[in-house]
């Protein structure tokens, strides 16, 4: 149900949409220079016109949506809503680098959004950073903005680790930017880490966890390394110069950050994540993963809205051009069909520690999932509940489980 | 494209079929290697005897099918009825026909090769005046020496810059006994000495000798079927006359069939009256297929029959089998009817259902040998669109149990359990063409092979003929790519069967979680049961992904096992990655896997990529990215 490539955004569901809350992402795409691993849709400039460029073609961005949601007199969103847009309970800036841009954009950005659509009074407003770019000033700043949340991208703390990724921060900032965080009044702070990069011990990993838990975060994201063949490490591991990630080994790892976050007292709440508590989670990323709606703006970004799925022409000066001229800057969209809702229910949910209501199961993954159970990959006590929940080992074969759950 | 000659060219006039005295006929051949240029000077022959116009040649005018074309070499051979007038020399002036018959050029068609040999009394022995005569070459000049047809030397492509015509004209002399002198030179390609050619066929081959008022007797040397006639039998007639009235019957089976058109090919069909002695034609009696006008067997006239056929008739005896399924089960109909089409033009190939515990529904083919099976699958693959996973070939063994109850295994997973006393393999005699730099590394590839040595000979200074025997079982797996390698190309291989040998034989299977794999069950000589397990073995835990579970391999001679390999569980299996809000791409990436695991066979609990099958049994290294190990997903 892909819909062809241009940039008409298909309105009609998107009456029925915010009905459980509304993001918003915001996508900045620049860095300071790529890393090695990274395939994300991001530049590096060093032109600050070009910074410019794209807030202003951002706010002409927000301005189309607002236009498209709230309809002029009549149809869309408004004639649902006594012509009120919908009330946006999380923004999220991802990137990219979002602190590239100066603390100063960051806040006319997000005062736009509010002015646009209303952010609600508990708004979960996160930026990530990447440590070597926020100050103890640029903090504040953010902060008196209102944002409420911030997230860092640590990735490690071993340098022979940070070197093979390309990042550029000297360790130790990392956990230094998390204390300039909680200083400045971030309710909120978390990290990214990245294991089972070639080169890491299982000391590393944990002197990572640990430097990362004793900084004060409330929440915690590790990913395995994922090696895409079009980026510049893939092609060093193609070329033999580096080994290729082992799953055993990222497998060892993610059982070490279990248990190290857990003694912390952090509980994981999808297959990546942790939190201290409930109120730590990331609201945001929640909503994508319990299918709720969002719209995403600038180049590249992803959204979703009642069933419809569409993203943003990639590059920069497209998406400038495409607004430009006055439209929407879609690349593609497609309207999912009852079996894509249910894959993705299904995909989604069962990454979750809450799990996926055993309702939602087909007849046929209703068997599967028994045998899952018996395999000890998902938790009999939740089974017998009605709920479908990964045990520690099902989390690492949690693709498996899914492709079994599906049709 | 006109089916008559044009009258202006030489040779018009005398040619009526049915009307040609013998003495006036010349039936021959041209035995050569695969691109040695016999289509090329063909083509010139057509040309220069004018059946053919410049204009409308077609390059390599006798080849039609595409495969062949594409690979270079004739399965199925022809016959063209060229009339000639003689330019030079006694008889110069004379009207004559020659009938070029086409010869097949590979190893697996010996039997059609000796058919078409003895459809005729000359061979010209085309050897490409840059490389030198071929072991198949060689194999086939014999055969044309035993059918005691005059051979004509000729080197072919002298006007190559890297043409040794002296050097490779001692070596002909050599093996047929003449002098170096008496090798003509010929390029195909331009057509220099190609007149010349003919006139010396003309004056060194002998005329056809039969008996004209005897019953009719016509040898098929070929049989094609064609998808708007039927099948086309071509014949060449040794005693009496056969016309397009008569209803003909075949000898070996007794069956009759009503004439519906008999003539020659000049080079297209054209209907005649009649063909006598010493004539090459066709017939189309409406029969659908092959079989039923084999290769070999005798044609003659239901109303006044021969009492005995011609000598030489045996029926195509399967030496390669191999199961072929398909890669989706529900191609089995597919498979079935594409087997069925093939068979009609094939009788050589043989077939029935089979079925697999790990490859599903498909068939046993028995073939000719390697080549045969090459091409039949790719046919199947090109002409029927089928995807499809052959088994490992193998050769037929006859076991015999010590209670005295005798098997014939065509399937290694169909070997008897319990005690055998004897077990024989087929063997065959094969011939080595090399320079002798490559000697040694030959004796050793061929002694590791089970092979004993015959004979050599220096052909030249340089070049050796080795002669062996060897278990066909042992050269139908990589043997011919291993001599290859070995002589960087340069040797060549020609082969025959030789009857059977009593031998050494095991059984190995390949266990994969405990379960025996069909399709991976071997039959081996017992020195080598251990490497061959250890290899296959290794091989599959690099081919087979990481399982939940560990996935013991073994390898095992009845219940021992001889080797053993364990994939371990895998552990990690989830994208932990941010893929942030582009949940269309985690979708993708789930159904892609999805999808990849529905290519997978079942063998038990055990997922099981189509590629092992085909790369286990293959001789390439298998490099441990297959193994599953990478955190690239």
């Amino acid at each position: 149900m892909r819909g062809a490539q241009g940039s008409a955004l298909p309105t009609a569901p998107l009456a029925s949409a915010g009905t459980g809350g509304f993001g918003v992402y915001v996508h900045v795409p620049f860095c300071a220079s790529r890393c090695g691993y990274c395939d994300f849709n991001t530049y590096t400039v060093g032109d600050p016109d070009e910074r410019e460029a794209y807030v202003t073609a951002l706010y002409a961005d927000l301005e189309l949506a607002r236009r498209t949601l709230c309809g002029h007199g009549g149809g869309g969103w408004g004639s649902h809503r006594g012509g009120g847009p919908p009330q946006v309970t999380t923004v999220f800036f991802g990137g990219g680098t979002p602190t590239m841009l100066a603390a100063e954009d960051l806040a006319r950005i997000l005062e736009r959004i509010d002015a646009l659509w209303p952010l609600a009074g508990d708004a979960e407003v996160t930026t990530e950073a990447n440590p070597e770019t926020v100050t103890p000033a640029s903090l504040a700043a953010l902060r008196s903005a209102g944002f409420t949340r911030i997230s860092f991208g640590m990735q490690s703390t071993a340098p022979h680790v940070l070197a093979l990724l390309d990042r550029r921060h000297a360790p130790g900032r990392a956990e230094a930017a998390v204390g300039e965080a909680i200083e400045a009044g971030f309710e909120h702070v978390s990290v990214d880490l990245i294991y089972g990069t070639p080169g890491e011990s299982a000391g590393d990993f944990a002197a990572s966890l640990a430097a990362a838990l004793a900084s004060g975060i409330d929440h915690l994201s590790a990913y395995s390394l994922i090696v895409e063949e079009s980026t510049r490490l893939g092609a060093r591991m193609r070329r033999g110069e580096v080994p290729y990630p082992d799953d055993d080994v990222a497998a060892d790892r993610y059982l070490l950050a279990e248990q190290m976050l857990t003694d912390a007292g952090f509980q994981w709440y999808e297959v990546s994540n942790w939190a201290r508590d409930a109120g730590g989670r990331c609201h945001h990323n929640l909503t994508y993963w319990s299918g709720g709606d969002w719209w995403g703006f600038g180049p590249g970004a992803h959204s979703h809205v009642a069933g419809v799925r569409w993203w943003n022409v990639k590059h920069p000066a497209a998406y400038r051009a495409a607004l430009a001229a006055g439209a929407a800057p879609v690349e593609g969209s497609e309207v999912l069909t009852a079996d894509d809702r249910h894959i993705e229910a299904v995909l989604l949910g069962v990454r979750l520690a809450e799990g996926l209501p055993a309702s939602v199961l087909r007849p046929g993954a209703v068997r599967e999932a028994q045998a899952a159970v018996a395999e000890g990959l998902l938790e009999a006590a939740a089974w017998r509940a009605g709920r479908v929940v990964l045990t520690l080992r099902g989390r690492l074969l949690a693709d498996a489980v899914v492709r079994r759950l599906i049709p | 494209m006109s089916p008559t000659p044009d009258p202006g060219a030489p040779g018009a006039g005398v040619s009526l079929p049915g009307h040609t005295p013998p003495a006036l006929l010349r039936n021959f051949c041209i035995i050569a290697h695969i691109d040695h240029g016999k289509s090329t000077l063909a083509d010139r022959m057509l040309q220069l005897t004018g059946v053919v116009d410049a204009r409308k040649m077609r390059d390599q005018y006798l080849d039609r099918m595409d495969i062949e074309r594409e690979r270079g070499i004739t399965i199925k051979s022809q016959a063209v009825r060229m009339p000639w007038r003689v330019r030079a020399g006694d008889r110069a002036g004379e009207d004559v026909v020659l009938n070029m018959i086409d010869t097949p050029g590979h190893v697996d068609f010996t039997y059609e090769v000796s058919r078409s040999l003895a459809a005729c009394e000359g061979a010209v022995l085309l050897v490409d005046a840059a490389q030198g005569i071929e072991a198949q070459t060689l194999a086939n000049l014999y055969l044309a020496l035993e059918n005691d047809l005059t051979v004509i030397p000729v080197l072919n492509k002298i006007d190559l810059p890297a043409a040794q015509p002296e050097k490779y004209a001692e070596e002909v002399a050599h093996l047929i006994g003449c002098e170096p002198a008496d090798c003509l030179r010929v390029s195909g390609k331009t057509g220099e000495g190609v007149a010349h050619l003919l006139d010396e066929i003309v004056r060194q081959v002998t005329p056809p000798v039969g008996e004209p008022e005897s019953p009719a007797r016509a040898m098929i040397f070929d049989s094609v079927y064609d998808v708007y006639r039927g099948v086309v039998t071509y014949v060449r007639v040794i005693d009496g006359q056969i016309g397009a009235r008569d209803r003909i019957k075949m000898m070996s089976t007794g069956a009759v069939h009503e004439l519906l058109e008999l003539g020659v090919i000049s080079p297209e069909m054209v209907k005649s009256g009649g063909i006598g002695v010493g004539e090459v034609g066709y017939l189309i009696t409406g029969v659908k297929d092959v079989r039923q006008s084999r290769v070999g067997d005798t044609v003659t006239i239901a109303a006044r029959p021969a009492t005995s056929p011609l000598g030489g008739y045996s029926d195509p005896k399967p030496m390669v089998y191999s199961g072929l399924y398909p890669i989706d089960g529900s191609d089995y109909p597919a498979l079935r009817d594409a087997l069925d089409r093939l068979k009609l033009n094939d009788a050589a190939l043989s077939y029935e259902p089979e079925t697999s515990a790990a490859l599903g529904f498909g068939f046993r083919c028995g073939f000719l040998g390697l080549l045969h099976l090459e091409i039949i699958r790719e046919r199947l693959e090109r002409e029927f669109d089928l995807d499809l996973i052959s088994t490992a070939p193998n050769v037929v063994y006859r076991v015999i149990m010590e209670d005295g109850e005798e098997h014939q295994v065509t399937n290694p997973s169909e070997y008897p359990a319990g005690k055998s006393a004897q077990v024989f393999e087929p063997i065959v005699r094969a011939t080595v063409l090399t320079p002798n730099d490559y000697v040694g590394a030959i004796m050793e590839l061929c002694q590791g092979r089970r092979g004993q040595l015959r004979g050599l000979d220096y052909l030249s200074a340089d070049r050796v003929e080795l002669r062996y025997t060897l278990p066909l079982g042992e050269i139908i797996y990589d043997f011919f790519d291993q001599l290859k390698s070995k002589t960087k190309g340069y040797a060549s291989l020609d082969y025959e069967p030789s009857g059977e040998q009593e031998a050494d034989l095991v059984k190995v299977d390949i266990l994969l979680h405990g379960e025996a794999v069909d399709a991976f069950s071997s039959i081996v000589h017992k020195d080598k049961a251990y490497n061959y397990g250890v290899t296959i073995a290794a091989k599959l835990r690099k081919l087979i992904p990481r399982q939940q579970f560990e996935v013991p391999i073994q390898a095992a001679i009845g219940s021992r096992v001889i080797a053993r390999e364990t994939i371990r569980a895998m552990r990690k299996d989830v994208l932990a990655k941010c893929y942030g809000g582009d949940i269309t791409r985690k979708r993708k990436l789930l159904e892609k896997q999805k999808e990849g695991k529905r290519r997978m066979k079942m063998v038990g609990r055990v997922e099981v990529p189509q590629e092992a099958f085909i790369a286990a049994l293959s001789t390439a290294e298998v490099s441990d990215q297959g193994s599953g190990r990478r955190g690239g997903r």
